[in-house]
């Protein structure tokens, strides 16, 4: 199975230690993935905005960089959503389409789904607060949302559950939104930010030492308002977590 | 009123804007009825602030009088045949705002439905003076203890609509939370409601 | 007689909003309603209590999802036959005694039910809730023609008694503490100074209303659901007031917008163990009444509606949302409804649903509602009859878009980026940069009030190098990509 890298821009750009975990974790669990140096962003930003004629040479663009691998994995669920659920306007009708888009995957989901791995072995012996990011949960459905009467999993738990110390907290809200969503953050600056507050101070309550989640956006955001407000929490996108527990 | 005109422009306008055709499922079932209907319903109407009170036909009447009397009511419309009598004669009220003023009403249940401690009450028998239920300050229902179904897909299965008519379901007494979420019991309508279970 | 400006005003017309939200969009709006931090959480909290009421009541039914695809499928088929379904309809409430009337828009709505009422002599009318109403603005019209309305839902009365609109479609008040109730009834209905007391507040508001019932000469009532198969009409209330408004006077006039349509009375036992579970949390409300006809020696005017939902029908992306059965759990839900307030919306339906509906009635003056919203798809997840809430939110910002009504800002800003993200070596200068400016510029300038960001936030810690060239020194460029 040929296996690329999707690093999202701004994971590329800012935060490359969480580009860093996914190769080692990769790696760990036996995948030479390779990074196709083209890439450059999904659309996301774009598209959400409502100019899809911005975000579609992105998506070509995209489909070019990735068509020639079996399977591409992103540690981020929202962008991985972009390709899966939101590319077929922009793309759908180009033959490589269909290939990329059922070969994409978030690394969780890679990690539970096609490498069936259904619970790390490792330690992590910390409080984590499981932030269950919206993309991911409702789209991408990594985990059964709170909102949905069915059968409860959720592929990120697993995979952390079993590690030796781990304890995931309770949160009052377990899938609440961290109030990224993009620009939002900008253009809703005071729901962002009192979205975002919430969730850190739900966590606090609740023990964490460390905040996890599939999206360094929500991360980021998260980090931004508690590092600003003072709050001693540590944030580690699951990548990181995983590749630290692994080694 | 209305013209001829806004019927055919919003009839041709829905028309035009037709979607594809799409199927009309047949509705789920639900749960079956459970092994004990009337702990089930009894239980239910309870969780919507009503209270179910199994009686035995022949204790019926003597269990209304009670009620009454812990009510403290002094004007009491007895509908059901069975149900004892009470001081309210329905055909002697000229008009349905004489209604106010009864403390208690008594009136028939068809079927009771126990996933939701729902009654179904059709007023045909009450004439113009249907609102009896809603007026009263308070409202016992009696329902026959082998008519309980197990939910409302059951329910329609039983009930037709052939001609004009006023029925309803009733769901324990009249309640709002409408203030910070504070439930109240009693908003505009019945502020109690007792089902007897009968038989 | 009838003011020009008067005619057909909407309910929900931006001025009505302005007075109690202030001026601006949702984010202006919102941000004023978050600015009182501690109201805005009490807010936030008194409606996630009634989501998990609602989650408790949906998983205490085995097929809840099940019933969803089912009434999203009712709904489907409805819409794909509804003027067949609506003559039908039409055919058997007449067969039972009801009139039926047809209304192309509000103003038509506003005049059919004025005539009911003024050929009747009709001057004291009680009415039941109907977000129709709201929307076509009905009190105020009946109100300049001599016709006193009393709303007769007590979060409706309370709101009616403020003078203002109500900030949620199911709980009207929920913006109001229990001492500015109390404060209100106080002031309107003489209740003691300072008393708060929910149950004593219900209490007075109980007598109060019913000496209304008791004189009404009429009640107005809007429909839950209106059944082709029989002519009827089914009205939901928890507190008896379609009831008490209802049986009382000769007449009664139900206001109905032609979605509200479902095929046959076995179809309503989907829609109704779905509704209150929904809405309240409850597994039922406490009337579910059911119209055929008049009553005995009294009249049934039934008011059918367009206003605009005929377009919407005819809109592939849109017309789902006609599936709306007015259960509010989508606002429930809504991270930014519960901190924001139905206010912030300005329309008579807000929150995810309404913004949908609003932005397809006036692109331009609800052109912040699509954004106000994380698109975190909450609302899709809990809708009873599964519209896909947050997807149509999505196309909602590509109709703002494609109708250039995205501030310049904001879109050039997206084409320059599209422009630079194309490009990789473009792209990795850029990404070069930002790390450089993180590093290097002084406080002063990176938390210029001009970067909205850093308000509140931290920016994020600049990395000495990107992912790919960190990855291209681990790789040393030997195995053929590294440049």
């Amino acid at each position: 199975m040929k296996v690329a890298l999707f690093i999202p821009c701004y994971v590329d750009q800012l935060y490359p230690q969480v580009g860093l975990a996914t190769v080692r974790v990769l790696e760990k669990l036996g995948v030479q993935a390779e990074f196709p140096e083209e890439q450059t962003c999904c659309g996301q930003p774009m598209a959400n905005s409502g100019v899809a004629a911005a975000a579609q040479p992105l998506a070509e663009k995209f489909l070019d960089v990735f068509h020639g691998y079996d399977a591409v994995v992103c540690p981020s669920g929202s962008c991985t959503s972009m390709v899966r659920n939101h590319y077929a306007p922009l793309v759908g009708t180009r033959p490589e389409y269909e290939k990329v888009r059922r070969g994409t995957y978030e690394l969780c989901e890679f990690v539970h789904d096609v490498l069936g791995v259904k619970a790390l072995r490792g330690r992590y012996a910390r409080k984590v607060g499981l932030h269950r990011s919206c993309h991911g949960l409702r789209e991408l459905r990594l985990g059964s949302a709170s909102e949905r009467m069915e059968a409860r999993y959720d592929k990120v738990g697993a995979l952390l559950r079993g590690l030796d110390g781990i304890e995931l907290v309770e949160l009052t809200r377990p899938d609440e939104c961290c109030g990224f969503g993009g620009t939002f953050a900008v253009a809703e600056e005071a729901m962002s930010v009192m979205m975002g507050k919430d969730r850190i101070a739900d966590h606090a309550r609740a023990g964490a030492e460390v905040i996890t989640g599939t999206d360094v956006s929500c991360l980021m955001h998260m980090d931004g308002l508690a590092r600003r407000q003072g709050t001693k929490v540590a944030f580690r996108h699951v990548a990181e977590v995983m590749a630290e527990a692994l080694s | 009123m209305g013209t001829v005109d806004s019927r055919r422009t919003i009839l041709d306008a829905l028309r035009r804007a037709s979607p594809p055709a799409a199927p009309l499922p047949e509705p789920p079932r639900g749960a079956r009825l459970p092994a004990d209907p009337v702990a089930a319903f009894s239980e239910a109407v309870a969780a919507v602030g009503g209270t179910a009170v199994r009686v035995a036909a022949a204790a019926l009447p003597e269990a209304v009088r009670e009620l009454a009397a812990k009510l403290g009511a002094k004007r009491t419309f007895v509908g059901p045949a069975g149900a004892g009598v009470g001081d309210v004669r329905l055909d002697a009220l000229a008009d349905p705002h004489e209604l106010e003023g009864i403390d208690l009403a008594v009136v028939q249940g068809v079927f009771g439905v126990t996933e939701n401690g729902a009654v179904w009450v059709d007023t045909r028998p009450l004439g113009k003076h249907r609102g009896v239920f809603v007026i009263a300050q308070h409202l016992a229902l009696v329902v026959p203890a082998t008519e309980l179904v197990a939910n409302f897909h059951e329910a329609y299965d039983r009930l037709s609509f052939e001609g004009a008519g006023f029925g309803l379901f009733i769901a324990g007494p009249s309640k709002t939370a409408d203030i910070e979420q504070s439930l109240v019991i009693g908003a505009h309508g019945a502020r109690s409601c007792t089902v007897f279970v009968v038989g | 007689m009838t003011p020009a400006s008067e005619a057909g005003r909407t309910a929900g017309a931006h001025d009505d909003f302005d007075r109690v939200a202030g001026p601006g969009g949702h984010p202006e709006r919102a941000a004023r309603f978050a600015a009182d931090a501690a109201r805005a959480h009490w807010h936030d909290q008194a409606l996630w209590f009634v989501r998990v009421k609602r989650d408790r009541a949906a998983s205490a039914l085995a097929d809840w999802e099940e019933l969803r695809e089912a009434a999203s499928a009712v709904k489907a088929h409805t819409r794909s036959r509804l003027a067949d379904y609506l003559e039908e309809f039409e055919r058997n409430a007449r067969a039972k005694g009801a009139v039926v009337h047809f209304a192309r828009d509000a103003e038509e709505h506003n005049r059919i039910v004025h005539a009911i009422l003024a050929e009747r002599g009709v001057t004291r009318l009680v009415k039941s809730k109907s977000m129709l109403t709201e929307e076509c603005g009905l009190n105020p019209y009946l109100e300049a023609r001599g016709i006193e309305v009393v709303d007769t839902d007590l979060g409706e009365r309370i709101v009616q008694l403020a003078h203002e609109p109500p900030s949620h479609i199911v709980l009207p008040a929920i913006h109001r503490k229990k001492e500015e109730i109390g404060d209100l009834f106080h002031d309107k209905l003489g209740t003691p100074a300072g008393l708060a007391d929910p149950k004593l507040l219900t209490e007075a508001a109980r007598g109060h209303l019913r000496e209304r019932f008791l004189a009404a000469q009429a009640g107005l009532t809007g429909v839950n659901f209106a059944v082709a198969e029989t002519g009827g009409v089914v009205v939901c209330t928890n507190e008896g007031n379609a009831d008490m408004g209802t049986h009382l006077p000769p007449l009664h006039i139900a206001c109905m917008g032609v979605e509200k349509l479902v095929p046959r009375m076995k179809d309503l036992a989907i829609f109704l163990r779905l509704l209150a579970r929904s809405a309240t949390g409850q597994p039922v409300t406490t009337y579910t009444s059911h119209f055929h006809g008049p009553r005995e020696g009294g009249e049934l005017h039934l008011v059918v509606v367009d206003n605009g939902r005929s377009e919407l029908l005819a809109d592939p992306d849109h017309r789902r949302a006609l599936a709306c059965i007015r259960c509010g759990a989508c606002m429930n839900t809504c991270p930014v409804f519960r901190r924001s307030g139905g206010y912030s919306y300005g329309w008579t339906v807000p929150g995810p649903i309404g913004s949908i509906l609003a932005s397809g009635r006036d692109a331009a003056a609800h052109r912040s509602l699509p954004f106000a919203s994380s698109l975190c798809g909450s609302c899709s997840d809990v809708c009873p009859v599964k519209i896909d809430l947050h997807e149509q939110l999505l196309e909602r910002r590509r109709e703002v878009a494609n109708r250039g009504l995205l501030p310049w800002p904001k879109r050039l800003g997206m084409q320059l980026l599209s422009v630079v993200l194309r490009v990789t070596w473009l792209y990795a200068l850029a990404g070069w940069l930002a790390r450089v400016a993180l590093r290097r510029l002084p406080r002063s300038i990176l938390y210029a009030p001009a970067n909205v960001w850093g308000r509140h936030r931290e920016l994020p810690a600049p990395p000495r190098e990107s992912f790919r060239a960190a990855y291209r020194r681990m790789k040393g460029g030997a195995d053929g990509h590294g440049r």
